[in-house]
């Protein structure tokens, strides 16, 4: 298969990429086929999924309701497969910010976020978020008052996490589509908040 | 201290978060498909379980796991399975590496 | 199928204070600290057996534990209502 990959040679790691593929799919445990499946789903998948579920419970308290009981069956109302997903919603309010981590991996609700960032798994992550979740917030430039309490949620065994954020004021009236556009992978992890989009400053010529 | 492991890190002290991001190369996206497959999350038959893979990562050397990159540790984390489940041996992974590499790239 | 929880959302639970080998999903820097169940998340095979080729049944209760952030970190800076909650596996808890 053709790689879009650097290297020049292999490093040790893709020289045992390589070699591991070949043995499983000459032994027949895995097909190149079922591999180039997995990798275009991954690929392609970013926070669109989770956006959405966050978009249907700022306009249906029900569905929001129902996500808060059970986030993996409200993944599944919206047609997301989830196999083996046992979901659960944070809701940020007025008196709570909810942020996720994995201190002890990188465990993270991937069939609806795709693959986490590279900040996520980092140790300087995983390490401080926990102890100095304010501080580690305002290096993501979100500034979480202290009258606002914070929960940290480690994603540590067999639970995975979403938040759902506060919707932004001065979105009355919005579609659905465009109120998922406003959430990001980084609001549904809550190092960010949703914002409008900034209006472009007019130029005077 | 080999009564905290090292992967295990909540609370120690790290620098700043480093918020750079990047594509991913197909051959880390093939581990992470390979990783999907041989944990049964996406059909076909279970072969080995995501505690395995972690517990693997978890025994890599302290400095090798600072050091090796996320789907380093992962490529690394299922061949020692495949190989602890008998489903590879250490001499067919040997014989096979030598036969790759003496190829060229991109292939 | 798996063991009943013997805990409920409220008790006020203490993590144990273990460091053995192998591999946990106890965080260790919750160990020895007591919070309160926040939730029952229900019975899972018990990964520290997973991780060992066996199937880590009985399914054991997992909770959802919330504790003060300023119980857990000394001189922690941030406001007295923060929390942090860990899913702890009923095996880890202290009774």
């Amino acid at each position: 298969m053709r790689d879009a990959g650097r290297y020049e040679p292999y490093s040790y790691f893709q020289l045992m990429e390589v070699s591991l593929r070949e043995l499983l799919v000459e032994k027949g445990i895995v097909t190149a086929d079922a591999i180039a499946g997995a990798m275009a789903t991954m690929r392609e998948r970013g926070p669109e999924r989770g956006a959405a579920m966050v978009a249907r419970a700022w306009l249906d308290p029900a569905y929001k309701a129902r996500m808060l009981a059970d986030g993996s069956r409200a993944a599944g109302e919206l047609g997301f497969e989830v196999p083996g997903l046992r979901l659960i919603v944070v809701e940020n309010t007025s008196s709570e910010h909810n942020v996720i981590v994995c201190t002890l991996c990188s465990c993270y609700p991937r069939m609806l976020l795709g693959i986490p960032p590279e900040w996520y798994k980092s140790r300087p992550y995983r390490s401080r978020v926990v102890r100095e979740p304010r501080k580690v917030l305002a290096e993501f430039g979100l500034r979480v008052p202290q009258k606002t309490a914070i929960r940290v949620h480690d994603s540590n065994a067999d639970m995975r996490y979403l938040v759902l954020p506060m919707r932004p004021k001065g979105t009355a009236g919005w579609s659905e589509e465009r109120l998922a556009g406003l959430v990001t992978r980084d609001c549904l992890i809550g190092v960010a908040v949703p914002e409008l989009p900034k209006k472009p400053k007019s130029r005077k010529s | 201290m080999i009564e905290r492991s090292h992967h295990d890190m909540g609370g120690l002290p790290a620098g700043k978060v480093r918020r750079d991001e990047h594509a991913y190369d197909d051959w880390q996206l093939r581990v992470d498909a390979m990783m999907m497959l041989l944990v049964g999350v996406v059909g076909g038959r279970k072969r080995m379980t995501v505690d395995e893979l972690r517990k693997n990562i978890e025994s890599l050397p302290p400095a090798d796991y600072d050091r090796m990159g996320y789907y380093d540790r992962w490529v690394t984390s299922l061949t020692q399975t495949m190989i602890q489940r008998g489903v590879i041996t250490t001499d067919e992974l040997a014989r096979k590496m030598a036969e790759v590499g003496k190829r060229k790239n991109g292939v | 199928m798996g063991s009943d929880p013997i805990f409920r959302p409220g008790d006020r639970v203490r993590v144990r204070q273990a460091h053995p080998l192998g591999h946990i999903r106890t965080p260790y820097y919750i160990r020895g600290h007591t919070g309160v169940v926040e939730r029952v998340c229900g019975a899972f095979p018990n990964p520290e057996e997973l991780a060992q080729q066996r199937d880590g049944l009985p399914a054991q209760p997992l909770y959802r534990v919330r504790f003060r952030q300023k119980d857990v970190w000394p001189g922690y800076r941030g406001s007295a209502a923060d929390v942090i909650e860990v899913e702890i596996f009923q095996h880890w808890i202290e009774r």
